[in-house]
């Protein structure tokens, strides 16, 4: 911080600027050397002694994913691709409407049973999803959900709306009540005063509700591995696995769909970092 | 009908939507496993999910050492794990709090992992610590440490230790940012006052900073004992629970009974036990951050 600056000793500046220059190496290189692996051919990555610096930048790996390719590539990874897209996005938009419901209530409202209520919502959350994924495949099976993308949509609901609550809990205490009342004195609608008032001030909030949620279905894989089974709802952490289990050495196709799920996280990340803080202590401390 | 109409009733009504997904896909699944648990039900024959047995699958978990292992195993992982993640990412936080230059940017450095899939982290430690095309080896092998792959996810002590690396790798951040978080919300005051006061920067840390962090540690771990089961995926990608059962956790375990060896009824058993863990973990931190947060009351 600026002020102990003054006292600073300069070895003790750059053993700081050591440290941190080891933290972010190791926090990156694992990901940015799978990035790289994903443009490289196999045999690259296959020889002996180990070639560190790509020679042959290519982006067939990439080609051979989506079918492209002349060489056949036996995962529909853009099926996959598409199932998590449509799973994600549905299931987090839900997610938000009704969690943002739920918030708006527990933020607003006193009612009977609200502590409870709230611990109830948490607690479910503490489920893990290995164990929720067995009693969910017994169901999901008997009522032909299984290896559909509304029974995994439906799942996804469960699991993104207790923290979504919890998110929006917190953005909502944060605007003051007196705002949406002036607005009912002069003559709005608890319901116009709403989405004229508070909805727009809580919509950055509400952003990184949907980031978080989007997040979670989208890396979510110990209850897809389960609920799914074909290319009609497989989704691309379940391909992923798929790929390690059946082609063991094609290393650079894995990374090149390790790098398909990398970037929606990598561009999300950078969107949703000034919320992402405020979000989780608020909710915590205050 | 009078109440539906009401103004009591509206926070219910917001709240019925969530209520009723709830209620649907987690407490209903959680009853019909209590009652597999209690049942000889086999994948195979379905009939068999209507043939009660009373608490035999529970008896026969608690003779089983293979259970026994796993829960053991399971407890151990992450009772290391989230020490090593609270040490580090607190050693993060401090470090980054220093620096005055490029903050934002080492923030967001910092959350990547955070926004990574736990199969995505399970596939590039599987990468990186391949015995024969695995970063690690290649670097060793060309500083000249060693002459033979190290088998890191085939030897039996090394397994499991890359794997906690990966989670550790994977969950330090949580800890890093929440407690950074901390950080820059503490009133610089006590500190300079302590520092007139003639205290070494450890007592400093120790006496002010430290106090100051506990209810942000309590929240770091309370977010983290909530998805410590995501473990699993990594596990399940980067072993399988080999080599020979040594990273065999519980979840990794419950998976292979129910669904491999079809024993629903057996594995629904287990599931129990990790959900109670879970609980227990969750809990027995929230309750920290309760007596934390209440502790720091005059402060905040």
């Amino acid at each position: 911080m600026s002020e102990s600056r003054g006292i600073e000793a300069p070895w003790e500046r750059w053993a700081v600027r050591f440290g941190v220059f080891l933290a972010m190496l190791i926090l990156v290189a694992p990901g940015a050397w799978v990035v790289l692996t994903a443009f490289r051919p196999n045999i690259e990555v296959l020889a002996r002694p180990a070639v560190w610096i790509p020679q042959n930048p290519t982006l067939d790996n990439f080609a051979r994913l989506f079918g492209f390719s002349s060489e056949q590539q036996g995962l529909p990874v853009l099926q996959y691709f598409t199932n998590s897209l449509v799973i994600s996005l549905t299931s987090t938009v839900v997610a938000v409407l009704i969690g943002m419901a739920g918030g708006y209530a527990f933020a607003r409202f006193k009612f009977k049973g609200k502590g409870t209520m709230f611990l109830a919502f948490m607690l479910s959350r503490t489920v893990p999803g290995v164990a929720l994924s067995l009693p969910l495949f017994i169901i999901w099976s008997r009522i032909g959900l299984i290896d559909t993308s509304w029974g995994l949509i439906l799942v996804y609901l469960a699991v993104n709306i207790p923290f979504t609550i919890w998110l929006t809990d917190g953005f909502f205490r944060q605007i003051p009540q007196e705002l949406s009342e002036a607005a009912q004195i002069d003559g709005c609608t608890r319901w116009q005063a709403f989405w004229t008032i508070e909805f727009p001030l809580a919509r950055s909030g509400l952003a990184s509700a949907g980031i978080f949620a989007f997040l979670t279905s989208w890396n979510e894989y110990a209850l897809a591995s389960q609920l799914t089974r074909t290319t009609a709802s497989k989704t691309m952490p379940v391909g992923l696995m798929d790929f390690t289990a059946q082609f063991t050495v094609d290393w650079t196709g894995m990374s090149a769909m390790a790098v398909l799920i990398i970037i929606p996280a990598l561009v999300l990340t950078f969107i949703v970092q000034k919320h992402l803080i405020a979000g989780l202590t608020f909710g915590g401390v205050k | 009908m009078k109440f539906i109409h009401s103004q009591r009733a509206i926070p219910y009504l917001l709240l019925l939507p969530a209520i009723i997904v709830i209620l649907s896909v987690v407490l209903l699944p959680l009853l019909v496993s209590l009652w597999s648990s209690m049942t000889a039900y086999n994948l195979t024959k379905p009939a068999t999910l209507f043939q009660f047995v009373g608490l035999r699958n529970y008896e026969r978990l608690l003779s089983n050492s293979d259970f026994w292992w796993a829960f053991g195993r399971t407890f151990v992982f992450v009772t290391i794990t989230l020490n090593v993640e609270m040490v580090l990412g607190l050693g993060l936080a401090l470090l980054i709090n220093r620096v005055t230059w490029g903050q934002r940017t080492l923030r967001t450095v910092m959350m990547f992992p955070m926004m990574f899939s736990p199969i995505l982290v399970g596939f590039q430690f599987k990468y990186l610590f391949n015995d024969a095309v695995g970063l690690v080896n290649n670097a060793l092998f060309d500083l000249g440490l060693i002459t033979e792959p190290i088998p890191w996810l085939v030897d039996a002590t090394l397994a499991p230790l890359t794997i906690i690396l990966a989670e550790v790798w994977m969950s330090t951040s949580v800890f890093g940012i929440l407690l950074l978080a901390g950080l820059m919300a503490m009133p610089k005051e006590p500190i300079e006052a302590a520092k007139v006061d003639g205290c070494n920067p450890f007592q400093v840390f120790r006496h002010i900073t430290l106090p100051f962090l506990m209810p942000f540690i309590y929240i770091a771990m309370t977010i983290r004992s909530l998805d410590v089961a995501r473990a699993y995926d990594m596990v399940r990608i980067m072993t399988n629970g080999g080599p020979a059962g040594r990273t065999e956790l519980l979840w990794t375990l419950m998976t292979r009974t129910g669904y491999a060896n079809s024993q629903m009824g057996m594995a629904n058993a287990m599931g129990y036990v990790s959900i109670l863990l879970s609980i227990v973990f969750t809990v027995y931190f929230y309750r920290k951050l309760v007596a934390a947060r209440a502790f720091m009351g005059g402060a905040q």
